[in-house]
């Protein structure tokens, strides 16, 4: 049940995007088009799942048994870098057109603040290791979501008659905070 | 001092070894998913202009550069590059260099607000493509209808909508993509060589006192310039309208002297906007839409 909870609260309730503010980079940069969002959603999702999975490893059996907390955000910074390099390879071998479509935003996941934001957040939470990632899995979901919504209304955008003022990085920033807004209903639901 | 060595050398033992075994992650994980690639791919990518533009007909300049490799396009396939680009590729390549035929756009229409009828008000969607479908607000079914899909179309910033609500070309800056052309749901711009002089400003295919009465500026195919060509079947009456055969046609301006609509118009491209009571270049009020580079 518990993993359950953790899930949907970091798909949902606490959405990295859009109640946490991490990771708007990509969520702006890569929710041009429909297809492209969701493959980068997946391709981050697969890095925030992993990344969950090694630092709670390195978490546990290096930092905390040999006394080196100091290290953890070194630690997991490598981690992180290392997982994005291996994704973006298998990307490139598998959908060079993905590979080209994501552009520099594949390599700028190794900076995206919820790969690294999860990490530390289940290092303070306690999580165990299912709980981890579970965590991290719900955390690329969340992203995914956003990315997909985002996407979708900028989609249905490129229609609307925009105010001149308003067109591009403006109107998008709107999107972005009336998202927010319609997410802060989830606030209060469940608090894990 | 023991304590502190102790953390020093566990330190840079997970550190290391953290390090080490990413990397021969990655080594590994290097060698299984490499991906062979043509480093000239790279470098003619480099030579083209890179707006993904597609007048050459492949899917983007990638799509280009890979056939230009595999020597299945020819050098001068970049049609938005011109003789620049056609060079560089010849000699990254170490091909043969060829002519670069220049192409430019031209808008087939002189239909503006002040010449055509109206009889109709559209609300709709305030893009060429929508407006076609319930028939724009002029009376011409085949003219301009002036909502610039056009000049959104133009990744070149070489064309806008004058105050008379029709596209014009800035000659200067056109490469000839044909991005406009295939944005025209009418069909009102062609892309031609840059050498032709004679055009029909008209693609209205009505009979004559109809589309006089639609547009000041229509063909009303009273078949003048197809008499006074020099040479015979040049010019033809088709469906209400003339038709030059380019290939054939003389560019002279004698098929133009006795038009009685001043619809067929002969003319260097600078003049032949200016012919059609418009200031060549930026000045003169032109009332610039937005590029489409400030876009989502």
């Amino acid at each position: 049940m518990r993993i359950i909870l953790i899930f949907i609260s970091a798909a949902l309730i606490n959405n990295f995007v859009l109640t946490y503010f991490l990771g708007l980079c990509p969520f702006l940069g890569v929710s041009k088009r429909f297809d492209t969002a969701v493959n980068m959603g997946l391709a981050t999702t697969f890095v925030t799942t992993l990344t969950a999975v090694t630092t709670w490893l390195i978490q546990h059996y290096i930092l905390e048994r040999y006394n080196l907390l100091f290290l953890q955000n070194v630690t997991f910074i490598i981690a992180i870098a290392g997982l994005v390099q291996l994704v973006e390879m298998f990307i490139r071998k598998t959908s060079i057109a993905l590979y080209r479509s994501l552009g520099i935003y594949l390599p700028l996941i190794t900076t995206n603040c919820i790969v690294l934001g999860l990490a530390l957040f289940a290092a303070l939470r306690d999580y165990t290791f299912v709980e981890s990632v579970f965590f991290g899995a719900g955390a690329g979901v969340g992203f995914t979501i956003a990315l997909i919504i985002m996407s979708g209304i900028r989609e249905e955008l490129e229609f609307a008659d925009v105010p001149e003022v308003l067109k591009g990085a403006p109107i998008t920033l709107l999107m972005a905070g009336m998202l927010a807004l319609a997410f802060m209903g989830f606030a209060g639901l469940l608090s894990v | 001092m023991h304590l502190l060595g102790s953390a020093f050398v566990i330190s840079i033992l997970a550190m290391g070894g953290l390090g080490f075994g990413f990397a021969v992650m990655l080594a590994i994980a290097s060698k299984k998913f490499a991906v062979e690639e043509d480093p000239m791919v790279e470098k003619i990518l480099g030579c083209l202009p890179g707006t993904n533009c597609g007048a050459c007909g492949y899917a983007g300049c990638i799509a280009l550069a890979e056939e230009l490799v595999g020597k299945s396009a020819p050098v001068n396939a970049c049609v938005a590059g011109g003789q620049d680009v056609a060079d560089a590729v010849a000699s990254a390549l170490g091909a043969e260099r060829m002519e670069a035929k220049r192409m430019i756009a031209v808008v087939l229409c002189r239909g503006g607000e002040a010449e055509t009828a109206r009889g109709a008000a559209y609300r709709g969607d305030r893009t060429c493509a929508a407006a076609n479908i319930t028939g724009g607000e002029k009376n011409c079914a085949y003219s301009c209808m002036g909502y610039g899909d056009c000049v959104d179309a133009c990744k070149f910033e070489s064309m806008a909508m004058n105050s008379n609500g029709l596209p014009v070309v800035f000659y200067d800056r056109c490469v000839g993509c044909g991005a406009c052309a295939r944005a025209c749901p009418r069909d009102i711009i062609e892309m031609h060589p840059e050498d032709r002089r004679l055009f029909v400003f008209c693609k209205n295919k009505d009979r004559g006192a109809q589309a006089k009465k639609d547009c000041k500026v229509s063909c009303i195919a009273c078949g003048l310039c197809v008499k006074d060509c020099e040479v015979p079947g040049a010019i033809e009456l088709k469906d209400n309208l003339a038709v030059i055969n380019h290939d054939i046609c003389p560019q002279n301006d004698v098929p133009t002297r006795r038009c009685p609509t001043k619809c067929i118009l002969f003319g260097e491209p600078e003049k032949m906007t200016s012919e059609a009571g418009q200031p060549a270049g930026l000045a003169g009020g032109w009332q610039a839409r937005a590029s489409n580079s400030g876009r989502l």
